[in-house]
């Protein structure tokens, strides 16, 4: 592990990068990470990404916010205080449930989508006070940066091969 | 980035034991309509009017998919256009098959006295007459028949003309030189159609369905109708498409496409149910009489109707094609189209059956023979269409971004 090194190289052109990913690769060179300042299209297949599992998390959000509701109107118009709902005085819950569903939808989605972008921001650490990880001052502009994690020993190969496939900048 | 592949000129074909299955089910509809008429069954016309209505509008689903393919130039559903241009061509076959039922039901009406429209009958427009209607008469501005027989004449010109226009110009562009030049052409078309489309929809909501219950109206039916209309024209796609990219008809269209389509289907159940709902519980909340009185004989009679569409056209199409991995699968996009399809047909039925028989309903064999019927005649006619040009259109401008399309 300790003889692990990052190398960062910093690219102007999207399809440079794509190749060089793709030469990397087939010298069994693993890309970890690229920063870009713009989704790339086809590039989390080129960097073998596993699948976001966010759509997932939205999903269980959502359902959480369905139930909130549920309970919400549940507590506030039949348990605590019974509502004669469209002069209906069922005061049942399954009875009024129509009343109930424009409420129970915009809580599903308010629950899904902040869960979602707050899910986003704990898991790419952007948070208050962390400390930005400035590799390259122009990558949220228009440059694009690609971490590469290897041996100590395989440095100046990896440092040649950035260099040779069209990189502005290599950086340790 | 992929690997450019070799169009060919794959036909579909129309084989003999394909026809034989429609010239069957055919049969059946066609035995199932006699015995129907023959047992007196008061059930007929109502039958024959929602199975028809169903299939009419399909096929008017399927030209209004075209439109906004072209209105909105876009490029993935080139390779899929056979199959809405197909489902399009029914339209005159559904529009004959409506002027039979309207008029065969209004001659047979004049001596039995059951009209499929409450509001055929004069009398309740006549206000020295003991039966006068003071609701249906105030409708007469409307509801008055040599209006609306000029509007059905005037949909009817609109889809058709439309729908052979649409088929002609796409068919020409396999062979022509000047494949923008054509789509320029069906480009302004879709335009002026997508206008009339929203009136004629709207306007044949009103005049097919919502005249059946005359007493009642709602401002949101026009718009449900389409909602239903158009999911069954997405799901009659995604069956077609399923099954042809199943027997390898389909190379150009890859998982990307099939994520289109189901998407579509995903979308728009959704949206029919939002209309669905919103219709119905602005009824439910302010409860009026004259209003409710049209979901009371649905709540009471038609409960299963109620129950099995809410779960088959909502229920099933969100948990099921909610990820992303089975809207990819033709299997899947095939049995969700069938589900989906066979909802809006229960759709259709309990909108129009209601208000013609009340309580008296049933589903028999009868029912279900009718509707085997059309559903005969519409493969007959989508398939015959389908079978006519190649399953790739030629020449068309987006022809490259269809086969390149990545989501």
């Amino acid at each position: 592990m300790s003889n692990k090194k990052l190398i960062y190289g910093v690219f102007d052109e999207e399809d440079v990068l794509m190749k060089t990913i793709k030469t990397l690769k087939e010298n069994g060179i693993a890309v970890k990470d690229v920063i870009s300042p713009y989704p790339v299209h086809g590039m989390d297949n080129a960097l073998g990404l596993n699948r976001t599992r966010i759509s997932i998390c939205c999903f269980l959000y959502g359902i959480t916010g369905t139930c909130l509701a549920f309970l919400m109107m549940w507590y506030m118009n039949i348990f605590d205080w019974p509502m004669d709902i469209g002069g209906k005085p069922s005061f049942a819950f399954y009875k009024n449930l129509p009343a109930f569903i424009p409420v129970t939808f915009e809580t599903t989605v308010l629950c899904a989508a902040h869960g979602m972008v707050i899910t986003f921001y704990l898991r790419s650490k952007l948070l208050p006070g962390v400390e930005p990880q400035v590799i390259h001052p122009r990558q949220a502009d228009d440059y694009f940066v690609m971490k590469v994690e290897t041996e100590e020993s395989n440095l100046v190969t990896v440092e040649k091969m950035l260099a040779d496939s069209g990189a502005v900048e290599i950086k340790y | 980035m992929e690997a450019n592949f070799n169009i060919t000129d794959k036909r579909y074909e129309f084989t003999r034991n394909s026809k034989l299955i429609s010239f069957v089910l055919i049969a059946i509809g066609l035995i199932s309509v006699i015995a129907s008429f023959a047992t007196n069954s008061h059930q007929t016309w109502s039958n024959l009017l929602a199975n028809d209505i169903f299939f009419l509008t399909i096929a008017l689903g399927g030209l209004f998919f075209l439109a906004i393919q072209y209105a909105s130039e876009v490029g993935w559903s080139i390779g899929i256009r056979r199959i809405p241009e197909a489902i399009a061509m029914y339209l005159p076959w559904g529009a004959a098959l409506t002027i039979l039922i309207l008029v065969g039901n209004y001659i047979t009406g004049q001596s039995s006295g059951h009209f499929l429209y409450h509001w055929w009958h004069y009398e309740y427009f006549n206000p020295e007459s003991p039966e006068f209607d003071h609701v249906i008469a105030g409708k007469s501005g409307f509801l008055n028949m040599p209006f609306f027989m000029i509007r059905v004449a005037f949909y009817f010109a609109v889809w058709v003309g439309y729908a052979f226009y649409f088929r002609k110009l796409s068919v020409r562009q396999d062979n022509a030189l000047n494949g923008t030049e054509l789509h320029l052409k069906m480009r302004s078309a879709s335009y002026v159609f997508l206008v009339l489309f929203a009136i004629t929809s709207s306007l044949m909501a009103w005049d097919f369905i919502m005249s059946i219950d005359t007493h009642w109206y709602s401002t949101l039916f026009g718009w449900y109708t389409f909602s239903s209309l158009f999911v069954g024209a997405i799901a009659v796609i995604a069956v077609a498409v399923g099954i042809l990219k199943r027997r390898g008809l389909m190379d150009h269209v890859n998982e990307h496409h099939l994520q289109n389509i189901g998407l579509f289907l995903f979308d728009f159940s959704i949206f029919w149910t939002y209309l669905w709902f919103s219709q119905f519980m602005l009824i439910w909340y302010s409860n009026i009489p004259e209003e409710v009185s049209y979901f009371m004989v649905r709540q009471d009679h038609y409960r299963i109707f109620w129950i099995t569409t809410f779960f088959v056209n909502f229920v099933a199409p969100i948990l099921i094609l909610m990820t992303r991995d089975a809207k990819r699968k033709s299997m899947m996009l095939i049995v969700m189209g069938v589900l989906v399809f066979i909802g809006h047909w229960m759709d259709f039925f309990q909108m129009i059956t209601p208000g013609v028989v009340g309580a008296e309903w049933h589903l028999g064999w009868m029912e279900i023979g009718t509707a085997l019927g059309f559903f005969g005649l519409f493969r007959y006619v989508m398939l015959n269409e389908i079978a006519k040009s190649a399953m790739f259109p030629r020449n068309d401008p987006f022809m490259e971004e269809s086969l390149q399309h990545t989501l």
